[in-house]
């Protein structure tokens, strides 16, 4: 009788090479496959500590694929491939938007600097020190830019390691996502469905659409 | 001796939002000859092709930093001397040693108000 203290070697070759061949981890009913066909070939009697390594083994790939299960159940494709896109989409357009508002206050805080330097003291002093404050405080723009830039910085390098996270789940993601639109029944929209926030500006209707929609619900 | 206050003076930052501050609060100071460029590579054509009494750039920018337009300043003879204020987000006590080791003249962390513009050209310049 053997003792089995160390992974047997046959096992481990074995698993390598389907692990190679496959080239990804190898689902719980392979690694079973596996093992049982490696028992098969040695000789003499099993004895009862190699079937408690096999049990162990067996639960342990059991764990493995139920925690794959559980991990693709989460949908790591729509996080990749809906979400963070939305999220930095959003972003993007606090940016422009932001842009956009400072521009026109410099425009009119410039404006108002021009007409302060036709005026007498103090008028003009009083005048110039509030446009001071105004372009001080446009500061913000290029501070919330920056910031902006960071979270879209960080929310790719979370995109980048989903994305090893599903090239490593593979088949189960696939299952989990026909599994999840093969249940999603139609349904009516609810009042919470419809609380989207502001549109991006390339999705938006504008005022004369608005206007139009509802006139031609009259 | 007295600050010229014609003097050419080049600023340079990516976000246009900034240089038009910038450009705004140095006009209330008294500097009205101000140019603009959006990156270091851009500053430092400019400061090759004219004569400016003080640089106030950025450090975050694309393709050069503001950081490397200074090291590029400082290592050309005809520019090794001139005034160079960074005026920049980044704060960390790293970034302010690695500008001084570069051999900056000051530096203004965003966001800043005119008062803590003035004081810098004045200990950079003298005063005004």
């Amino acid at each position: 009788m053997t003792a089995i203290t160390q992974p047997d070697p046959a096992l481990t070759s074995r698993l390598e090479a389907a692990r190679a061949e496959a080239g990804q981890p190898l689902s719980r009913e392979e690694v079973a496959d596996i093992i049982r066909e490696v028992i098969g070939t040695m000789e003499g009697d099993i004895s009862a500590l190699d079937l408690q390594v096999y049990n162990e083994l067996e639960a342990l790939a059991r764990y493995i694929q139920s925690a794959r299960v559980e991990i693709a159940a989460i949908r790591p494709d729509e996080i990749r491939e809906d979400h963070i896109p939305k999220a930095t989409d959003e972003l993007d357009a606090v940016v422009g938007a932001t842009e956009d508002a400072t521009g026109r206050i410099l425009d009119a805080a410039e404006q108002i600097q021009t007409i302060a330097e036709g005026l007498d003291q103090p008028a003009q002093g009083q005048l110039i020190d509030l446009v001071t404050g105004i372009f001080e405080a446009c500061n913000f723009q290029d501070i919330t830019g920056q910031r902006i830039s960071k979270v879209v910085r960080t929310l790719k390098h979370i995109e980048t390691k989903i994305d090893v996270l599903i090239q490593a789940l593979g088949e189960e993601v696939e299952r989990a996502k026909i599994h999840s639109e093969a249940n999603r029944e139609p349904k009516p929209a609810s009042d919470e469905d419809l609380l989207n926030g502001p549109q991006l500006p390339a999705a938006a209707n504008g005022q004369d659409e608005i206007d139009r929609l509802l006139a031609g619900l009259d | 001796m007295a600050v010229d206050m014609s003097m050419p003076i080049l600023i340079v930052d990516d976000y246009k939002t900034m240089l038009r501050i910038i450009r705004n609060l140095l006009k209330q100071l008294g500097f009205e000859n101000v140019d603009e460029a959006t990156d270091g590579s851009a500053a430092l054509h400019k400061l090759r092709e004219k004569n400016y009494g003080l640089v106030i750039s950025d450090w975050n920018m694309e393709p050069m930093t503001g950081l490397q337009l200074l090291r590029e300043v400082r290592a050309d003879a005809k520019l090794k001397n001139l005034p160079f204020i960074m005026i920049t987000a980044e704060s960390k006590t790293e970034n302010v040693i690695a500008a001084r080791e570069a051999g900056v003249n000051n530096y203004i962390v965003k966001p800043f108000n005119a008062d803590t513009l003035k004081q810098k050209l004045t200990a950079v310049l003298g005063s005004f």
